[in-house]
């Protein structure tokens, strides 16, 4: 009958073509599966990416991811060994390197995640809460530059010098939940600390703190302005001095050479006839001491008037000039 | 070729069935015709694909990576047995931090929020807070582990930017990030974001790293401005302080060089004259030597000469007139010292 083979026909290609698809799987670049038989695990995973055989029906392809998964951690806030309540965000890179521990101890990803939450969470929080802050936040002992600021603006606290630094309480905290994870069939592959934040609280009193810590240094800023002009006025003061007293002490050098000079030459000249000299000086004092205001008592005996007398008269009488 | 006419009366049944049988028959060359054509059709649209310049396209048989294929029209398996993913390995990719672009324009405009602000704040090194905004361009340098080594790359990468960022920043004090300390600070965290890419292996390479605004927290701001008007403050008191000084120091030092030049003149003119005083004496007491008594009466007498008509009164008596006390009309307000 040309019915039923038709019939018979399209029914064993439906069968083939559902057999077949059962039978075939293909495993992606990032995937790598487990065949379970029943619901038990057979063999090891496939972790070969292409086309696959499995015995239709029975068995099961089970795929999980082969790359590298995120796990973002969500803000712990943890309070650190010196008591400062800081907000903690850790993110952590994971693959699932045995697949089928995996499938047997946590089955798929979602538990896997909160798994890592309660893992990481809790590791995170044990090594922040036994170190200080400033172990979280720094790498190395680098001195800051300082720039216009000095030294004993700093706090400190903050200038305290680290024990371990930041990769290295990342690299502890790894460790501690790389020993456990392998029971899982996780690899860890990195945990890094995110964020590390005050929290609101704290932050308000880092603000009032860094607030007055600038103030600080305002004020230093100002006062070094005035302590600085004040060293400049000082130093022109000091100039002015030491210019003003230099030339006064030339001055008065060359003025007293030169009086000296003049001296010498004065008695040099006068000493060949000191009587003339006197006579001449003499004679010059009238000049300048005699002027219309002055009364002239003049005897006849005097050498200039003698001659008014009687011609014998004693000669050498002296001229007597009163001023009046 | 489902039957859903199915009576209980087989002979219906049958009727019914060859009825279709021959409907069937009289179209199925037009529905084979017409089914090819659609399934030939799919298959020409699904093995032509194209690349563009700046893409690679990686190509996986059955989830298999099997080829990468360069920018221009290619062909494939069609259907689900090859499939491909186009990698933009020329393209330069950017990642935002503290903020967002909304539009990049001549006057390009920014968007921030709570989120973006998470991402920008963070502590330094002397525990200070600080909001940090940067930029990260970077490059697919290995389309191949770029797809199939890590999934969510992207948001990873940003997760190790930003863990980079806050390693280095921490490392600094608030004064060098905001001032000092930028350049290094930038190409610091680029090494640690480039070493950790080489460590996660995710195909990418850092370009560059580069800060934008690094600012003190807001409610802080105000007191670090006050920092930088007072270093203005100090820089305008020392110079005008040297100013001062500018002004009265080279004055002070022309006032004193004309005084010494004064003395050297007065010293100058002091020997001069002493010296031609001497010559004069000199010359004249050489002549009087030669007859002193005539010289001496005549220069007594040429004095005489010159000083008599000057004097205001003069009175000449003789010594014999003993007696006569010399008598002066004094004028009013003159009086007479002994």
């Amino acid at each position: 009958m040309r019915l039923r083979s038709l019939v018979i026909g399209a029914a064993i290609a439906v069968l083939a073509i559902v057999t077949l698809s059962s039978a075939l799987y293909t495993v992606a670049e990032t995937e790598q599966v487990i065949i379970t038989q029943f619901g038990e695990p057979i063999g090891q995973a496939v972790t070969q990416a292409g086309l696959h055989l499995k015995t239709p029906f029975a068995q099961e392809a089970n795929i999980f991811e082969k790359r590298w998964l995120e796990w973002n951690g969500n803000a712990n806030q943890v309070p650190t060994r010196d008591k400062k309540y800081i907000g903690v965000e850790t993110y952590a890179r994971w693959r699932i390197a045995d697949p089928l521990l995996f499938f047997q101890r946590l089955r798929d990803e979602g538990r896997a995640q909160s798994r890592l939450d309660d893992i990481i969470d809790g590791e995170t929080r044990n090594v922040i809460a036994s170190h200080d802050l400033i172990e979280v936040v720094r790498t190395t002992n680098r001195a800051f530059e300082k720039g216009e600021e000095a030294e004993d603006i700093m706090e400190a606290e903050s200038m305290r010098e680290i024990e371990l630094g930041r990769n290295k309480i990342t690299r502890l905290i790894l460790e501690h939940v790389q020993h456990v994870v392998p029971d899982y069939g996780i690899e860890l592959v990195d945990i890094q600390i995110q964020r590390v934040n005050y929290i609101e609280s704290v932050q308000a009193k880092v603000f009032d703190r860094m607030i007055s810590e600038r103030k600080r240094i305002a004020d230093r800023h100002r006062s070094e302005g005035q302590g600085k002009s004040a060293e400049v006025r000082g130093k022109k003061e000091r100039e002015l001095k030491v210019i003003e007293s230099e030339a006064y002490r030339k001055t008065q050098e060359s003025m007293g050479k030169a009086d000296a000079e003049a001296a010498t030459i004065y008695a040099q000249a006068y000493n060949r006839n000191p009587e003339l000299y006197r006579f001449l000086k003499t004679m010059e004092t009238y000049h300048s001491t005699i002027d219309k205001d002055s009364w002239l008592v003049l005897s006849t005996s005097a050498d200039a008037f003698r001659y008014l007398q009687a011609q014998n008269a004693v000669a050498g009488a002296k001229a007597a000039p009163a001023k009046r | 070729m489902a039957n859903r006419n199915a009576g209980f009366d087989p002979e219906e049944f049958t009727r019914a069935a060859r009825e279709l049988g021959a409907r069937l028959r009289e179209s199925r060359k037009l529905l084979v015709i017409v089914g090819l054509v659609i399934v030939g059709l799919a298959a020409v649209w699904g093995s032509y694909y194209q690349i563009e310049p700046d893409e690679v396209g990686l190509v996986t048989r059955f989830g298999r990576f099997v080829r990468t294929t360069g920018p221009g029209p290619h062909g494939k398996f069609p259907f689900a047995i090859e499939r491909v993913q186009k990698v933009p390995v020329q393209r330069q990719l950017k990642q935002e931090f503290g903020f967002r672009t909304l539009r990049a324009e001549v006057q390009s405009s920014f968007h921030k929020d709570e989120r973006t602000q998470a991402e920008s704040v963070m502590l330094t090194g002397d525990l200070n807070v600080a909001t940090v905004e940067w930029i990260v361009q970077y490059k697919v340098s290995d389309p191949y582990k770029y797809l199939f080594r890590m999934r969510d790359v992207e948001e990873t990468f940003r997760l190790m930017s930003e863990a980079s960022m806050r390693t280095v920043v921490g490392d600094h004090s608030v004064t060098e990030l905001l001032t000092v300390g930028r350049e290094a600070i930038a190409a610091k965290a680029k090494e640690l974001l480039s070493n950790m890419c080489t460590l996660y292996d995710n195909g990418i390479s850092v370009q560059q790293l580069i800060l934008q605004d690094v600012d003190p927290p807001e409610p802080v701001r105000p007191s670090f401005n006050a920092v930088n008007q007072a270093i203005q403050e100090r820089e305008r008191a020392i110079n005008e302080a040297w100013a001062e000084y500018n002004q009265e120091i080279p004055r002070a030092r022309g006032l004193a060089e004309q005084k010494i030049q004064a003395a050297e003149g007065y010293a100058v003119d002091r020997v001069n004259r002493a010296k031609g005083d001497a010559q004069r004496f000199v010359a004249l007491e050489e002549q009087y030597r030669k007859s002193p008594e005539v010289t001496r009466t005549r220069i007594y007498l040429e004095t005489l000469a010159a000083v008599l008509p000057t004097a205001g009164k003069k009175l000449i008596f003789d010594e014999k007139a003993k007696g006569i006390l010399p008598m002066f009309p004094l004028g009013p307000g003159q009086e007479v010292k002994p």
